[in-house]
């Protein structure tokens, strides 16, 4: 199974995608162009210091609010490997997922989790921190095919006979 | 097993006898809403995926509202990208600057009871107001609807919510659903489905339904519904048919939750800063300054809304310092506005009037603030950051408490004034 | 030696009994406006560079935000509220949102005799009620609001006779367009237009605005009209009193005359880059438009909106047009309400947008994009002013900027 280590971002619970893309920046014409202006009114200075392969965990519904898919966008063009939350708001989780970035639901692990540390996550199995295993769910099926075909332009483009 | 409403829609639309929560189907989609933000990046993965027709253009309808006015240069690049898809592929419904995408959608026609309908904007779940399951999604799933007509849906669970009696004087349906979600949080009804009823509900126009099932999403809701009655036939100028009758919840319906309400305990509320959830009494908040008030939104943009803080300001003033900017939802609601009088008392009373679109909503324009400026709005988002920086506070409330607010210069009830 | 209307006002600014072209003089000023555009520097200005900060009179000071409302981004929020709450610390009289300063000015202030300073190159728009008007920095504005005076070299005058009355159909703009492109962009470099004449009797307050307010268009300091009958009507319809009520003596020196028959005028317009590349508006008919234009200190009013409006009344905007209609203060948009005259606007497609400045500044809602064409009722057609420095603007009367919006190409009234 697939399995990867990344240092850890940590944000809070009802990271909503006004602070993953603040509107102000919505219409600037590439996500290149957006991403430095990514989680601005809660960390100004993050999105600098996010190198690629780094992990952001959260806490409960991540990305509520608006169907903004440059918020998933954005975040993927930071080179966040993958977020892991208590909890994801719905349309995040189809934007992210149709994009190819990688989702995990899991309870404990942001209660422990202290930013800057490191963690290893093994897909559809569990997240490794400090010597403890933090269980995971594996994805629908439906999900799976999207995100092995490498995001939903890719399966639509193999449907059109074009891959 | 007995269906609820939203239950009843999908089935109908994949023609089965009956779905069940969870269930992954695939939806033959009756219309979708495109905006003015979204759709060049729609275009680019549309074009992305090899699609040479849109499924059915009838279907498709794009409408430009964040951006219009535009308030900067390159806004005035999505009209013309949006202008080049709608010729090349045979797009009719293109409505340049006549309101609000989820008060045209409704109001134009274009939704009706029963229909499955997909827009690039979150607040899509607004046509529940009509009995629709619609939801919001991004603009990839956006792109693979024009060249498919189809889009994969879990079947929700349903939480069932029950008002009865009638609502006190100068409580509105915003009210209702602020209460509700504070009650529920704003992560309460994640994936589901809010299916409203009881005699309070009845009693509501379609355009305090529209409040409710606009902000829906601030719970976390995947949509809304109410069953469609007179009042929705009437709005969507149709008579309904035996399955849009039929959208009631059979008495065995299976819900995830059902809440409870008694009408006669709500009181006027305001979301405070910075989460939707936040939910205080407004006598609670009362005596606290304000420099600004927005009128407004897909939320509360509408007629009523607007005659509600009419009612208020009618020969009061906007308290000195003060700003209260009025941005009708729709080209239909200004004209109305404007025939009854409702814009000449507003103005009068020293409001500021915009065009319709989504104005201060969306965080563009239409009256950003500054540090340490606080704002009560009757939009559906108090997000940090929402109207200007981070140091700007958001309270949601009613048109009607709004109103007061502006009058009063600081957070009162209507009651106060 | 006889004086002219403008050497009279500044005279008795400064407490002598006669002035000449050329004197400098210590004048106290009447009335400072000043805008959303610099509130903000002056303020900065007022509260770090002076030693003993203090306002001779806030009675004669206005603030009024009109460029950027309502705001269009925090640095523009920011701003405003620093003009808000030094307004509010002051006791300075505050407008925001009720209109373009100049024409709340006119409504609310302007006196015919009065001297006044306003932080806008438009302020000579108040000599269409027999006032001295002029635009200052903010330098200079913050100068005469900690002491009440400035200096003023007195300016030469240039008379511009007025005969005959505009045919159906032509209006103040286009005769002040073909004055423009007549003389040029720098025709009356720091000089005063003095506007005289049976022709100027045709004229109302709000034709004269639109003449007076274009004059920093030819370089003018300044443009004056007798405060006659009409302008003391206009000001007694409003509650006040003149200051004084001048006329050019007969023996007052002119450093130049101009005549112009006003029979003889016919709709013209501006074309991009420059105010005075005036051409026969029909010169620039068919040329594909983006975005309509009817609006501004220049030409918001409700003669102009009457105007605009009988044009499109059941007719709509073309597709790819987007139409503007941008009251020029709140009086204006109400009185506009009243007559059905925004019913007429809405019905037709056009924004109707609440009192502002609009696209003629450029930087507030109404921007045009990349390579995209205006056609306007603003005071100017500088590269880039309406937005992207690839855009062009044309200038035309209200009547032409309807009529285009419609078309949806340049056309005059009468092609429709």
């Amino acid at each position: 199974m697939e399995q990867f280590t990344g240092k850890v971002w940590v944000l809070g619970d009802d990271i909503d995608t006004d602070i993953i893309i603040p509107t102000e920046y919505l219409a600037l014409k590439t996500i290149e162009d957006m991403k430095q202006y990514g989680f601005s009114p809660l960390r100004p200075e993050l999105a600098a210091q996010i190198q690629p392969g780094d992990i952001i965990v959260a806490g409960k519904n991540f990305g509520c609010g608006s169907s903004r898919e440059q918020a998933p966008e954005v975040i993927k063009a930071l080179g966040i490997r993958c977020i892991i939350a208590k909890s994801f708001a719905r349309i995040f989780f189809r934007n992210s997922i149709n994009n190819g970035l990688l989702l995990i639901e899991q309870p404990d692990l942001y209660d422990d989790m202290k930013e800057g540390d490191s963690i290893t996550v093994t897909v559809n199995e569990q997240v490794d921190y400090q010597g403890k295993a933090y269980p995971i769910a594996s994805l629908p099926e439906n999900l799976v095919e999207i995100l092995q075909a490498g995001g939903l332009v890719k399966a639509m483009r193999r449907r059109n006979g074009l891959e | 097993m007995g269906q609820n409403i939203i239950e009843k829609i999908i089935a109908h639309n994949i023609g089965a006898a009956s779905v069940k929560p969870g269930e992954i189907v695939t939806a033959q989609v009756d219309r979708v809403m495109l905006d003015d933000i979204m759709i060049p990046f729609i275009v680019d993965k549309f074009q992305e995926m090899g699609f040479s027709r849109i499924w059915d253009p009838d279907k498709v309808v794009l409408i430009y509202d964040h951006l219009v006015p535009a308030s900067q240069q390159d806004d005035t690049r999505h009209y013309k990208v949006g202008d080049a898809f709608a010729r090349q592929y045979g797009l009719t419904h293109v409505h340049r600057s006549d309101g609000i995408c989820h008060q045209l959608m409704t109001e134009a026609g274009y939704v009706k009871p029963g229909h499955v309908v997909f827009g690039t904007d979150s607040h899509t779940t607004t046509y529940g107001c009509v009995g629709a399951f619609s939801t919001g999604i991004g603009y990839t799933e956006m792109a693979a609807i024009l060249g498919t007509g189809t889009l994969w849906v879990k079947v929700p669970e349903t939480i069932r919510v029950e008002i009865s009696g009638t609502l006190p004087e100068g409580v509105m349906s915003k009210d209702v659903i602020l209460r509700l979600i504070g009650d529920l949080g704003a992560d309460g009804a994640t994936y589901r489905c809010l299916e409203f009823g009881g005699s309070a509900v009845e009693q509501m126009s379609v355009s305090s339904r529209m409040t409710m099932a606009n902000m829906a999403i601030e719970a976390g809701a995947k949509c809304a519904v109410f069953t469609p009655d007179e009042k929705t036939a009437e709005y969507c100028q149709i008579t309904l048919d035996e399955f849009q009758k039929g959208l009631v919840p059979d008495e065995d319906a299976v819900y995830a939750r059902t809440l409870t309400y008694q009408a006669e305990d709500f009181v006027p509320v305001m979301a405070c800063p910075s989460q939707v959830d936040k939910i205080r009494p407004v006598s609670q908040l009362a005596g606290t300054p304000i420099d600004q008030v927005f009128l407004g939104s897909c939320t509360n943009g509408r007629l009523e809304d607007l005659e509600a803080a009419a009612r208020v300001l009618k020969g009061r003033k906007v308290a000195d310092y003060v700003k209260l900017i009025v941005t009708p939802a729709s080209r239909l609601v200004y004209e109305q506005a404007a025939e009854k009088g409702i814009l000449a008392v507003l103005a009068e009373a020293g409001a500021i009037i915009t065009h319709p679109g989504c104005g201060l909503c969306c965080g563009r324009t239409g009256g950003i603030l500054s540090d340490g400026e606080r704002v009560v709005a009757t939009n559906n988002r108090n997000f940090l950051g929402r109207m200007g920086t981070s140091k700007v506070e958001i309270y949601l409330a009613s048109p009607a408490t709004a109103a007061a607010c502006a009058v009063a210069g600081k957070i009162v009830t209507e009651a106060m004034v | 030696m006889g004086m002219t209307i403008a050497e009279k006002i500044i005279a008795l600014a400064a407490g002598v009994p006669e002035v000449k072209a050329g004197d400098i003089h210590t004048v106290n000023l009447d009335r400072m406006m000043s805008n959303d555009g610099t509130t903000h520097l002056t303020v900065d200005m007022y509260n770090q560079k002076l030693k003993h900060p203090r306002i001779a009179d806030p009675k004669k000071m206005v603030f009024i935000v009109d460029h950027n409302v309502p705001s269009d981004s925090p640095k523009t929020a920011a701003s405003q509220k620093k003009m808000r709450d030094f307004a509010r610390e002051h006791g300075i009289d505050f407008w925001e949102g009720k209109g373009v300063c100049h024409q709340v000015m006119m409504e609310n202030y302007v006196c015919p005799g009065e001297l006044i300073f306003g932080a806008d190159s438009h302020t000579c728009t108040y000599g269409a009620l027999g006032a001295f008007g002029t635009g200052v920095g903010c330098t200079d504005l913050l100068y005469g609001m900690v002491t009440g005076t400035s200096w003023v070299l007195v300016p030469e005058t240039v008379k511009f006779n007025l005969t005959g009355k505009l045919p159906e159909g032509v209006y103040p703009r286009d005769l002040m367009l073909t004055i423009i492109g007549e003389i040029g962009a720098n025709g009356v470099n720091y000089q005063v237009m003095e506007f005289t004449g049976d022709g100027a009797k045709t004229l109302s307050v709000s034709d004269r605005m639109v003449l007076c307010n274009l004059a920093v268009e030819a370089g003018a300091k300044t443009a004056i009209f007798e405060a006659d009958e009409i302008a003391l009507q206009y000001l007694k319809e409003r509650g006040r009193e003149p200051k004084a009520v001048f006329s050019s003596d007969a023996d007052a020196v002119y450093a130049r005359e101009y005549t112009f028959d006003l029979s003889k005028i016919q709709p013209v317009a501006a074309r991009p880059d420059f105010v005075d590349d005036v051409v026969p508006a029909k010169e620039v008919c068919g040329v594909r438009i983006d975005e309509a234009f009817l609006g501004s200190c220049n030409n918001g009013r409700i003669d102009d909106l009457r105007v605009g409006a009988a044009i499109v009344k059941g007719r709509k905007v073309a597709d790819h047009v987007r139409f503007l209609v941008v009251p020029a203060s709140q009086e204006v948009y109400l009185q506009a309400l009243n007559e059905g005259l925004i019913a007429t606007f809405m019905e037709s497609g056009a924004i109707v947008m609440n009192p502002n400045c609009s696209v003629c500044w450029g930087s507030c809602q109404g921007v045009i994009g990349e390579n995209e064409v205006l056609i306007s009722t603003g005071t100017r057609n500088f590269k880039g002013r309406a937005g992207h420095p690839s855009s062009k603007v044309y200038l035309g009367s209200a009547a032409t900027v309807a009529a285009s919006a419609v078309k949806g190409e340049i056309c005059t009234a009468d092609m429709l």
